[in-house]
């Protein structure tokens, strides 16, 4: 999180929810997650989201550089499926904690 | 003078085949070529040299005396080239655009030139949203359709290089200095580029008063709500 900020909070990142990792019905494959991104409901609206960086971000119970919050970064790597559905590739694969919470789908890299 | 015979068959015939019947200084004489140095002087008449031949583009390329063993790849110098990232089309000097990372985040700035670094340079202006004359990244950035007039506003002064760390001397420190605080270390933002913000943000800022609410504008940050899908969001 940001360090202390005092003043207006802005957000700059669309609220994304995670859904376990890419699966079939026996095997799971945990190098690619699956995000729901809020508001977007079909493949072609995922096309702007491609690229765009994801943050996990999720509390620890030691504090490492001054802040008890850690981040997992990632990025959209394509849709899934038809309706808005997005695959993330993350630097680290996802714990399985993560599956169900909130993720943050920044807007850079930007293209706009 | 004889009536010239017109040569029947070759000077210097072959006896077998390989073996000629006369010697080189014999065909030195029966070539004439005694009486041709005499005409011209001791020497022979020569042409000039004839300017560097072309080369001949049906003439077939000799095949070469020796092939390396390994084939070997021939190098060939690159000149490289480092050009500035490709600005995109939207962003033109004077163009609002909004940071989306980094301590200033959701800030309206004003794009003021690429440096040939490829970075965007940008002012808030300061005294508007706090923002200083910075460089900031183009994939960091969204540009809107508002655009201010820079016309009148300077920026040859800044490049690359003002903006680099400076280097700070490292002295040795001693056993008492060792203890003590490092007050003296905090950087103190020079004079100087204090100057050079106020340059810059009093010609920008006649141009921004000039357009209703622009300051109000650009003094408020972005920010997504609920609702608000980037996707869909004209800016």
């Amino acid at each position: 999180m940001v360090k202390g900020r005092q003043g207006q909070r802005v957000r700059l990142y669309v609220r994304g929810s995670i859904l376990g990792y890419k699966r079939s019905k026996s095997n799971q494959y945990e190098n690619t997650s699956l995000v729901q991104i809020e508001g977007v409901s079909t493949k072609e609206e995922v096309a702007w989201y491609c690229g765009k960086r994801i943050a996990y971000i999720y509390k620890a119970k030691s504090s490492s550089k001054g802040t008890s919050f850690r981040v997992i970064w990632g990025k959209v790597t394509r849709p899934h499926g038809n309706s808005g559905v997005v695959r993330a590739k993350f630097k680290s694969n996802l714990p399985p904690e993560s599956m169900g919470s909130k993720v943050r789908v920044c807007m850079f890299p930007s293209n706009i | 003078m004889a009536p010239k015979k017109t040569r029947t068959g070759p000077r210097n015939p072959d006896l077998v085949p390989g073996i000629k019947k006369f010697s080189r200084s014999k065909m030195y004489h029966k070539r004439g070529l005694w009486a041709i140095k005499a005409k011209h002087g001791g020497k022979f008449p020569s042409h000039e040299a004839k300017p560097a031949a072309q080369p001949d583009v049906a003439a077939p390329e000799k095949a070469p005396k020796f092939y390396p063993a390994d084939d070997v790849k021939k190098t060939r110098a690159k000149p490289k080239k480092n050009n500035p990232t490709k600005l995109r089309a939207s962003i033109t000097p004077g163009t609002v655009l909004i940071l989306l990372a980094g301590r200033f985040m959701g800030k309206r700035v004003v794009f003021l030139n690429q440096l040939p670094s490829g970075l965007l340079l940008v002012t808030g202006p300061f005294k508007v949203n706090g923002v200083p004359v910075k460089r900031v990244n183009q994939a960091y950035v969204i540009a809107t359709s508002t655009k201010v007039d820079i016309s009148s506003v300077d920026v040859s002064k800044f490049d690359d290089k003002y903006f680099t760390k400076e280097k700070t001397k490292k002295a040795k420190k001693t056993e008492g200095e060792f203890f003590k605080s490092d007050e003296e270390e905090k950087s103190v933002l020079p004079q100087y580029k204090k100057d050079d913000q106020k340059a810059v943000d009093t010609a920008l800022l006649k141009a921004i008063e000039a357009v209703p609410d622009l300051k109000t504008y650009l003094s408020a940050r972005f920010s997504l709500r609920d609702g608000m899908k980037p996707h869909q969001l004209v800016f």
